[in-house]
C-alpha cells in the first residue's frame, strides 16, 4: 500500500514536478473545452497549422531576446486570422490554404533558427515541450491565458453554439457569425500556445483533439462532452507524467500516447454505439448561395 | 383564400432603372412582407433578381416557385438583411425589414445546418429564442417553456433529449420548425421545406403550416415542389431573376407561365390549376 502511495506521491516533493501538474491541469481543462469545438467542426488540420505556426514567433523572439512565449501568441493568432480569412474568401481549398501557411511559418522559423551558430536547447524545448523547464513565470502565464479561453467559452457559449451549429440562422437573428467564427480560431490558437511549453510544437495538437474526440464516443451534448474531455485530459496527463517520472521516459509523447490509448479502448468498447465525427473542414466556409 | 387577379409580368422591357420609389411610410399594415422594385446580388457580377415587387398578406401562405439559379436564396438573403440590396426596399408589419428582426423567423435548407454538432433537439429549438448578444446568458423559464410547446406543436416531445443529428430527414425539418415557432415571429420565412420527405411527411408537415397560418401567422415558403405549393399557398410567386407571375395558384400555376418560369418543357399531368396535382419537369436532356 505504501508502495502505491510513494510511487503516486513522491514525485511531488520535488517543486519542479508540483508546477508541471499544475500547468499539465490547466492544459487538460483549456485543452478538453477547447478541442470539443475542434473535433467537432473539424478543424484538427487548423489546430496542427496554428501549433507550427508557432515556431516562427518563438524562433523570431528567442533570437531578439523577446519572450517566447508572447513570440508564439502573436505568430498563432496571426495565423489564426490568416486560416480564417483563406477560408472566407481564398480561391484555393481551405486545406491546401492551411497547408501553405503552415509551412510557410514553420519553414520561417527553422530558417531563423539556422541563423545561429550555437545549439539552442532552449528552442528544442519548445518543440519537442520540456515541462520539467517550466517556470513560475510560464505558469502564471498558462493561467492567465486559460483563465481568459474559458471565462469567453462559458460567456459566449449560446453563441459559440448556434455559429457552429447553424450559421446563416444564427446571422439572422443577430449573431455576428464572422467575430465568433475568428475568435473560435483564436480560440485555439490560445489553447495551443497554453500548452506549447509543456507538450511542445509537435504533439500540442493532441490535447486539443484526443481527449475531445474519446470523449465524443462517451457524450452527446457539448456541456458534457467538455466536462468529460477535462476529465481524460486530466487522467492522460497524470498517469504520464508518472510514467515519464518513474520510467525516465519524456514527458509529452507519454502523456499523448496515454491520451491515444484511452482513446482506441473506448473506441473499441463503444464500437457497436456509433462512430466518431471528425470532419473535412467546413466551418468557416460562408453560408451558400 | 384570398383570390387576386394574375399580374403577369412581361420579360421584355423592364430593364429601364428609372421607377418611382416607394414613398416613405407608404408600407402597408397587413401585408406582413412586402418587397418593391428589388434588385440584389453580388459585388462584380451583374444582379441575380430584379425588380422584384410582391407582398406576403398576414395570415397567409406565399409559395415562392422557381428553377435553382433563379435567386430564390438572394432574394430570401435580402429579405432578411445579409445581402444589401443595390436597390429597393423591403418591409415587414409596416418597417423596414431590419428593424422588423424580433418578428421574422427563418428556417435554412437542411444542408446548411451542421448536423453532427452535437446538440439536443431542446438545444435546437431554444436558439429561436436568441434575442441579441449577451454575454453569460442564459435561456429563462419563458425560452424552456416557449421551446416545449413548439416541440409539442410538431409532435417530437418524445424526441426532445436525443441529438438532433440521429433524427431522420423530416424529423429534423420539424425541429427546425420548431425553432421558428418558438421565435414567436409573426412572419416565417422556409427555404425548401419540403425537398426530399417523403409524400406522408410533406402532409404532417403542410398541417402544421396551415395550422401556423391559422393563427395569423404569415409563411413565405421557396419550394421547387409545384404540387406541394398547388395545395398548401394562397399566392404563388414564379420567380426566375424576375417575377414571372404572381397570384393564386390556380391563376399562376398554368403550363404557360411554369415553362417561362423554368425555361424548360414543362409537362403536366393534367391541369395543373384545377387539379393542384402534381407536375412532371423535363429538362432539356429529357431526364
Amino acid at each position: 500500500m505504501t508502495g502505491v502511495l510513494d510511487w503516486l506521491f513522491d514525485p511531488y516533493s520535488f517543486e519542479f514536478m508540483r508546477r508541471a501538474l499544475a500547468v499539465l491541469l490547466i492544459v487538460s481543462v483549456v485543452g478538453g473545452v477547447v478541442g470539443t469545438y475542434v473535433v467537432h467542426k473539424g478543424l484538427a488540420f487548423s489546430g496542427d497549422a496554428l501549433a507550427h505556426s508557432t515556431l516562427a514567433g518563438v524562433a523570431i523572439a528567442f533570437v531578439n531576446g523577446a519572450n517566447v512565449s508572447l513570440g508564439a501568441l502573436v505568430a498563432a493568432v496571426a495565423t489564426a486570422i490568416g486560416i480564417g480569412w483563406t477560408q472566407r474568401r481564398g480561391r484555393v481549398s481551405y486545406d491546401t490554404a492551411i497547408g501553405i501557411m503552415f509551412v510557410a511559418m514553420f519553414s520561417l522559423g527553422i530558417l531563423v533558427i539556422s541563423r545561429r551558430t550555437s545549439y539552442t536547447p532552449d528552442l528544442f524545448s519548445f518543440v519537442f515541450g520540456n515541462i520539467l523547464g517550466v517556470s513560475d513565470a510560464d505558469l502564471l502565464g498558462s493561467a492567465i491565458l486559460g483563465a481568459g479561453t474559458l471565462l469567453f467559452v462559458l460567456g459566449f457559449r449560446r453563441e459559440l453554439t448556434m455559429v457552429s451549429y447553424d450559421p446563416a440562422m444564427a446571422a439572422t437573428v443577430g449573431v455576428p457569425i464572422r467575430f465568433f467564427q475568428y475568435a473560435l480560431l483564436v480560440l485555439i490558437a490560445v489553447a495551443v500556445v497554453v500548452a506549447l511549453k509543456a507538450i511542445g510544437i509537435v504533439l500540442v495538437n493532441a490535447m486539443l483533439i484526443v481527449p475531445a474526440a474519446t470523449a465524443s464516443l462517451l457524450a452527446r451534448r457539448i456541456q458534457r462532452i467538455m466536462l468529460v474531455a477535462v476529465g481524460l485530459a486530466a487522467v492522460s496527463s497524470i498517469v504520464g507524467l508518472h510514467l515519464s517520472f518513474h520510467a525516465n521516459v519524456a514527458t509529452s509523447p507519454a502523456i499523448v500516447l496515454v491520451a491515444c490509448a484511452l482513446f482506441a479502448v473506448t473506441l473499441i468498447a463503444t464500437s457497436r454505439r456509433r462512430a466518431v465525427v471528425i470532419k473535412a473542414g467546413t466551418f468557416m466556409v460562408a453560408p451558400k448561395d | 383564400m384570398r383570390m387576386r387577379s394574375v399580374h403577369e409580368h412581361s420579360a421584355a422591357g423592364e430593364h429601364e432603372l428609372a421607377r418611382d420609389p416607394l414613398p416613405p411610410g407608404h408600407a402597408h399594415q397587413e401585408y406582413a412582407l412586402r418587397v418593391h422594385d428589388l434588385w440584389a446580388g453580388y459585388p462584380g457580377q451583374l444582379p441575380t433578381i430584379e425588380a422584384i415587387d410582391f407582398h406576403v398578406p398576414a395570415g397567409e401562405i406565399v409559395g415562392l416557385v422557381g428553377p435553382n439559379g433563379a435567386g430564390k436564396s438572394t432574394l430570401f438573403k435580402s429579405i432578411l438583411g445579409l445581402i444589401e440590396p443595390i436597390r429597393g426596399e423591403v418591409h415587414a408589419f409596416g418597417k423596414p425589414v431590419h428593424e422588423a428582426r424580433a418578428d421574422i423567423a427563418y428556417m435554412p435548407q437542411l444542408e446548411e445546418v451542421d448536423w453532427d454538432f452535437p446538440v439536443s433537439v431542446t438545444d435546437v429549438v431554444l436558439m429561436g429564442r436568441y434575442r441579441g448578444i449577451r454575454p453569460f446568458g442564459r435561456w429563462s423559464a419563458a425560452d424552456h417553456e416557449a421551446a416545449a410547446e413548439a416541440i409539442e406543436r410538431v409532435a417530437l416531445t418524445a424526441l426532445a433529449r436525443r441529438q438532433a443529428g440521429e433524427l431522420s430527414g423530416g424529423q429534423r425539418r420539424r425541429v427546425l420548425v420548431a425553432r421558428a415557432i418558438a421565435r414567436g415571429a409573426r412572419l416565417l420565412l422556409l427555404d425548401e421545406p419540403f425537398a426530399g420527405l417523403d409524400a406522408a411527411v410533406q402532409h404532417d408537415l403542410l398541417e402544421i403550416l396551415d395550422g401556423l397560418a391559422h393563427e395569423g401567422r404569415s409563411i413565405l415558403l421557396a419550394t421547387h415542389d409545384l404540387s406541394c405549393v398547388a395545395s398548401c399557398s394562397d399566392d404563388v410567386v414564379c420567380l426566375n431573376r424576375r417575377v414571372i407571375a404572381d397570384g393564386s395558384p390556380a391563376d399562376v400555376l398554368t403550363q404557360e407561365v411554369l415553362s417561362r418560369t423554368f425555361d424548360r418543357h414543362l409537362l403536366t399531368l393534367g391541369p395543373l390549376a384545377s387539379a393542384a396535382h402534381g407536375a412532371l419537369i423535363f429538362d432539356e436532356h429529357g431526364e
